[in-house]
């Protein structure tokens, strides 16, 4: 199996390196939390691009019930049928359908499997998956066989933090808390996605982006996906890093700043600290 | 191996098992790292905590168990026993090899050798980092016996560093359950779940259709309600006075508690509960219920949560006429009393830390009252009290 090393477009740090290496080579599942934003989901999805194999998503509603991700059993359509008279009705395997887990289990690479946002089920969903993510096989009560996993799957799992897991379910993973990025690492990340914008730019925006970040009693901090869609507008609108650094007394705030500070309650807070700020300053 | 670390961690409250610990010496068994600290510290981390809550905790005690291990003196190394060494070494020796150092006298003679070296180099530089085996003609070196091979020595790159990676803590906000935002509140409020099906018939219950199919002999859709949060919550805000310090955090637990449950209702008082309570500040002197009507109104199966300091004079609870508002005809004991008869449910959430709540007599009065039902106003806290109001 391949080392993951990061890729051209996924700044990977040393430690969640390791914690990826770690859950691949020992075959367990790595469950990955960090603030909105930081990469997680994408995450999986540059291990399978690095180590050439092909992902399986399951995205967790709050109504996913952990059987869904084994299989399901239509016996609505099959008890239609019946009447019906179909001749479908008499095989059984006909009215069920695979989930994901089944379909990664099943998969003839060893395919990474994403379960994202892990935390949105309901409080028993990781608890009810234990088993099959520990041996990585069920049994199908209605035809009575057992799916066994060919090759164990890298199983990547990412949680929000809206749930607590429970204990037995954190025992079995690894655990990699992506913490936001500092300076140096910001400044990689900028470079893999938008290579030609010009350092002074890169340079001011961080700083801007920096103090909105310090601002103390934001209701949603922004993080990297949300300065990487900022540096993108400011690149499609031709702002210079003059523009940003020379604070216009009327305008207040830093230009398209709708994609930094996402909620209405933020964005009067910093034009109040603004204005405080300019004030203290004359 | 690292049995002591396991231990520092475990006794340092880090919930690591068995298992855990067994996953990170598969992970050294299997060779995931290189053999350098700092890839070490990552998977340790990475396979021993589980919540980042932790991780400050961890780096403490990662610095603390592996402290001095950056320094270690070239002259430990006499120590390691000799099985080990061989047991390593043969791994990394191929037959052509192993030959050779047959021809050369054996294992033992070998050994006997390298100690002599090692005291040798013990008496001519003391306290000096020259490795074993880098002279070109030590047979040491010649054998793949370099301690870079083996890792036994010092390693340059572990020297250069300046800070530590664990010693930089940089989890440090994540530690502590102090910090209490309205998602770690809603997210404690959630233990609070009582469900139940009740209202309109929306959901296929499959189970009882695919029953009474079979019963009727004809397909039968039975139909469902589907699961609420059925758990009632009434919750009383102290409001004013020293209550202005602890604003921000009542705001964020009644903003949580508000999405969070769907039957709830709140009130105001001022330091203590008295006859009558509030629902509006602005209008409290016009617009006041009277807590008869309150108790009343709502039916003893509401959970009932105080949020408030309880630090007031003594008497304001203790004696009619105490309160600093008005002259109250019953004392705010009586009413508490009374409410507690009512509801089986009933806690008191205190914003003040735990370790004040001693040298204030109100608070332990408060607390005498509910029958030790307090709780500090922290994230773990919270916790306690909704399993309380679970029970």
């Amino acid at each position: 199996m391949k080392k993951f090393e990061g890729t051209a477009n996924y700044v990977a740090t040393d430690d969640l390196r390791i914690a990826v290496n770690a859950a691949i080579t020992l075959e367990r599942p790595l469950l990955i939390k960090g603030e909105p934003g930081t990469g997680k989901t994408v995450l999986a999805f540059e291990v399978a691009k690095a180590i050439g194999v092909p992902i399986i998503q399951w995205h967790i509603k709050s109504t996913t019930k952990a059987q869904q991700g084994l299989y399901e059993y239509d016996a609505v359509s099959r008890l239609r049928d019946s009447q019906l008279g179909d001749e479908r009705v008499k095989d059984i395997k006909n009215y069920i359908s695979k989930g994901k887990l089944w379909e990664a289990f099943t998969n003839d690479a060893r395919p990474v499997l994403l379960i994202d946002e892990i935390d949105k089920a309901d409080i028993e969903f990781p608890n009810d998956l234990l088993l099959e993510l520990d041996r990585m096989e069920f049994f199908v009560y209605e035809t009575g066989e057992t799916i066994k996993a060919k090759q164990r799957p890298i199983v990547m799992i990412t949680s929000n933090n809206e749930k607590e897991l429970p204990d037995a379910f954190l025992r079995r993973c690894f655990f990699h808390y992506i913490k936001f990025p500092d300076r140096d690492t910001m400044n990689k990340i900028i470079d893999v996605h938008y290579p030609k914008i010009m350092d002074k730019l890169v340079g001011e925006a961080l700083n801007i982006f920096y103090q909105i970040r310090e601002v103390p009693g934001l209701k949603k901090k922004p993080s990297t996906s949300e300065l990487l869609d900022w540096l993108k507008l400011l690149m499609a609108d031709d702002i210079t890093a003059e523009t940003l650094r020379e604070r216009d007394p009327s305008k207040l705030i830093p230009p398209l700043h709708g994609a930094l500070l996402k909620n209405e309650q933020d964005v009067h807070l910093f034009e109040r600290l603004a204005f405080l700020a300019r004030r203290e300053r004359n | 191996m690292f049995l002591n670390f396991f231990h520092d961690l475990r006794q340092a409250k880090i919930p690591v098992t068995l298992k855990e610990y067994l996953a990170l010496m598969e992970g050294l068994d299997r060779q995931v790292i290189d053999m350098k600290v700092d890839e070490f510290y990552y998977l340790s981390r990475t396979a021993l905590v589980k919540d980042e809550r932790n991780l400050d905790k961890f780096d403490r005690v990662f610095a603390h168990a592996f402290k001095g291990l950056e320094t270690l003196e070239p002259t430990d190394l006499a120590q390691i026993p000799e099985d080990w060494l061989k047991a390593l070494t043969e791994k990394f020796l191929s037959e052509e090899e192993k030959k050779q150092i047959e021809s050369l006298g054996g294992w033992e003679k070998l050994m006997e050798e390298l100690k002599k070296r090692l005291e040798e180099q013990k008496k001519r530089h003391e306290g000096g980092n020259k490795m074993i085996g880098t002279g070109g003609t030590s047979p040491f070196g010649a054998y793949g016996y370099n301690p870079e091979g083996i890792r036994m020595g010092q390693d340059k790159g572990r020297h250069g560093k300046a800070v530590k990676v664990w010693d930089k803590r940089e989890y440090k906000n994540l530690d502590d359950s102090v910090e209490l935002g309205t998602r770690n509140i809603k997210i404690a409020l959630r233990r609070l779940r009582k469900w139940a099906r009740e209202g309109a018939l929306t959901e296929l219950d499959l189970p009882e259709t695919i029953r009474t199919t079979a019963h009727q002999g004809y397909l039968d859709l039975v139909m469902r309600a589907e699961r609420h949060n059925k758990v009632k919550v009434l919750i009383f805000f102290d409001i004013g006075g020293s209550m202005d310090a602890h604003i921000k955090l009542c705001e964020e637990l009644f903003s949580a508690a508000r999405t969070e449950f769907k039957h709830m209702d709140f009130f105001y008082f001022h330091n203590c509960l008295y006859e009558s309570v509030w629902k509006d500040n602005r209008r409290r002197h016009n617009e006041k219920s009277p807590t008869w009507d309150v108790l009343h109104k709502y039916p003893h199966d509401y959970k009932v949560v105080f949020v408030g300091d309880a630090t007031m004079s003594p008497y304001e609870i203790t004696y009619p006429g105490g309160s600093v508002e008005h002259w109250n005809e019953e004392p705010g004991a009586v009413w508490l009393e009374r409410l507690t008869r009512i509801y089986e449910h009933v806690i008191w959430l205190n914003p003040v830390p735990e370790r004040h709540w001693d040298y204030t007599p109100s608070i332990q009065i408060m607390k005498q009252i509910l029958s030790d039902r307090m709780y500090p106003l922290t994230l773990e806290g919270l916790d306690k009290a909704m399993r309380e109001l679970n029970r």
